[in-house]
């Protein structure tokens, strides 16, 4: 073992001891064991950092599918080109090995790599920013802890001029505002956890927020829901009662569908299964809970006024065309009167994922089906089938109508040439 | 348990136009909580009883042995194997449950569809015959029936059996093995075998196997390491 090998594991070790005691001063924090003995202070902050990482959920980028875990690798393809995500493994070489806590620290917190190179922003740095001192400590005690692998990182293929870091100097000023998480003394400790992890690890704003021209997000629009840039699906807002907004749903039911996949009002497909399936699922249910009150309680925008009447008509044969096909091919799983049989199969009367002013999502869903994740609390999902081979456009388009509209759901008739659109994209 | 008043609705869609295959492929079943139920999400391309549809090439899955099933679910849902509506419907299912889907479709015995009848020149069926029975020595083909089983029903536990299925299918997936789009478990058994047919063979033994009448008895041969010719990853 080399000198600077060996100087670089002591301050790690250091490093990781002075976490512990961090932690252990802290009260509450520590989970008591069964057996009444508690592990030892390395233990148990790894094991802390182990659960953070889930709830960041970094395994999801930065492990290649079928690939060794956090050996990154894997392609983000983003509207610019290919980002190639980094090894974050402890290999000295060609992973974060040699990072010291406060290289770790550095990096989330402000964007800006070990050797001072700007992160690139699919890096959700922007709300990492806002996750405490302690909590990127024990993060990195866990990833010290992981086997190292030794693969080398895959160069950006970026086009011209997004492949020019410096750019990203004016991208920070836009849309990067750095600073750690500060409980606002007026809510409650729950709300507050909610509020940490939703903003910070959770990095929800991420897919919930609209993406710009120039990849940046607007914090004043935080939450209102956007298109996922490249993967096609559309991610509802979160403060609007019309899309996904949680202002009228019970604190079981977000709960239930933020940890089960599933829940009585909606069910996860796409890339919130991800997001369930990678990481909270794996969140304790106070978190799970935490995160329902502050998302309950995130102001809602009901400005924007319902469709008009003139908006929601139909066409008598559209119509009929879209019944007949509910009838034939969605009735048996969701009910005549699109109650569905929650939370197995879900209803679509009054969901507002079929109702919201993007049909993206129902018309995916119609072509392509899907499974919820497999969880924990919900191992054996029921699954919806593709029906992009049985329905011509003009059927898929006349029965995802219908189940805007039919029940007293508030939507608006879709276009054939929407689902053509849609059906030209691979499922993914 | 909860049954079914849609079911008996379905049913009575179904005396009118049952011949068809295409209506095993409407989704349907008796109790919420079953496997039946579980795996709507497959029907519309594999059939009620995983007895394949007429429609694209989407093959019959019925009465293949449970390993070889559960190595595909695996497969798809870790990119290994790749098609994308696959790749996209099981990407977060665990294990034990890809296990179980498995194993429901390995139990099922529902009718083979009608062989394919289509002309075929009888030279090309002559030498399809003969890879299927017999191999090509000169080649270093091993006969088809030497590990997917004498009536060709495949082997447990991880073979598949070839009766059933289209000639575009079979075609398919041996030009994805030769061009190394598809792959098994190593020591990649199939590999051998495809990278040393050319076009004509691959067209051939497609177009014979797509002619074969359904088995008497379709279940899988018993695994009989002793007896294969190339070492196969998928038998361990």
């Amino acid at each position: 073992m080399g000198k600077v090998t060996r100087i670089v594991l002591g301050l790690g070790a250091a490093a990781v001891v002075a976490a512990g005691v961090f932690y252990l001063s802290l009260p509450g924090l520590l989970p008591a064991s069964k057996d009444g003995k508690a592990p030892d202070a390395t233990t148990q902050v790894i094991t802390t950092g182990e659960y953070l990482a889930r709830a960041g959920d970094c395994v999801a980028c930065h492990t290649h599918p079928g690939g060794r875990e956090f050996a990154g690798g894997r392609a983000m393809p983003t509207p610019f080109g290919n980002l190639y995500v980094p090894n974050i493994t402890p290999d000295e070489e060609t992973g974060i090995g040699a990072w010291t806590a406060e290289d770790f620290y550095r990096m989330m917190h402000t964007g800006v790599s070990r050797d001072g190179t700007l992160l690139y922003p699919a890096m959700p740095f922007a709300s990492y920013t806002k996750v405490t001192r302690a909590d990127s400590d024990a993060i990195y005690a866990y990833l010290m802890s992981v086997p190292p692998v030794k693969q080398k990182n895959r160069p950006h293929e970026l086009r011209f001029p997004y492949n020019q870091r410096e750019l990203l100097v004016g991208w920070r000023t836009l849309y990067f505002k750095q600073g750690e998480f500060t409980p606002d003394p007026a809510q409650t400790e729950q709300w507050n956890r909610g509020a940490y992890l939703v903003q910070g690890l959770g990095h929800c704003a991420m897919c919930h927020t609209a993406v710009n021209a120039l990849g940046g997000s607007s914090e004043a629009k935080a939450f209102e829901g956007g298109m996922i840039p490249n993967q096609n699906w559309y991610a509802p807002s979160l403060t609007s009662n019309r899309e996904a907004g949680l202002g009228n749903w019970s604190l079981k039911d977000i709960h239930d569908l933020l940890q089960t996949g599933v829940s009585h009002r909606s069910t996860v497909y796409g890339p919130m299964a991800e997001v369930t399936y990678n990481s909270l699922q794996y969140m304790s249910d106070e978190d799970v809970e935490a995160m329902a009150v502050y998302l309950k309680a995130l102001p809602q925008r009901d400005s924007e006024p319902p469709p008009t009447s003139q908006a929601r008509l139909v066409s008598p044969n559209v119509m009929e065309l879209g019944r007949r096909t509910y009838e034939k091919q969605c009735a048996v799983c969701h009910g005549d009167e699109g109650k569905g049989y929650p939370p197995s199969l879900p209803p679509l009367a009054g969901n507002q994922s079929i109702t919201m002013a993007s049909p993206v999502n129902s018309i995916r869903m119609v072509l392509n089906g899907g499974y919820p994740p497999g969880t924990k609390k919900n191992p054996r999902p029921h699954g919806m089938p593709p029906f992009s081979h049985i329905l011509n456009d003009d059927e898929a388009a006349a029965v995802v109508t219908y189940i805007r509209v039919a029940w007293d759901n508030s939507g608006t008739p879709v276009e054939p040439r929407q689902v053509n659109e849609l059906r030209k994209l691979l499922p993914e | 348990m909860m049954t079914w008043r849609k079911w008996a609705a379905a049913g009575m869609v179904c005396t009118s136009v049952c011949a068809s295959a295409q209506d095993h492929a409407v989704p349907a079943f008796k109790t919420l909580d079953s496997m039946e139920a579980r795996v709507q999400g497959c029907v519309t391309c594999h059939g009620q009883s995983g007895q394949g549809t007429s429609n694209g090439y989407f093959p019959r899955i019925a009465g293949k042995p449970a390993g070889y099933l559960f190595n595909q679910l695996v497969a798809f849902r870790d990119g290994t194997r790749r098609y994308a509506p696959m790749n996209y419907l099981v990407a977060y299912l665990p294990d034990p449950y890809l296990k179980e889907m498995a194993e429901h479709f390995a139990k099922q015995n529902p009718p083979f569809a009608t062989q394919e009848s289509a002309a075929v020149d009888a030279t090309i069926l002559a030498r399809g015959q003969q890879l299927a029975s017999t191999g090509d020595v000169k080649k270093g083909v091993p006969a088809c029936i030497s590990c997917h089983g004498a009536s060709l029903n495949g082997m447990s536990p991880g073979i598949p059996g070839l009766v059933g299925l289209r000639s575009s299918y079979v075609a398919a997936q041996l030009t994805r093995w030769r061009v190394g789009e598809r792959h098994a478990m190593e020591p990649d058994c199939m590999k051998r075998v495809a990278s040393r047919l050319d076009d004509t063979d691959i067209a051939a033994v497609s177009a014979w196997l797509a002619r074969q009448p359904a088995p008497k008895d379709p279940a899988p041969e018993s695994s009989n390491l002793v007896r294969m010719p190339f070492a196969c990853g998928s038998q361990r």
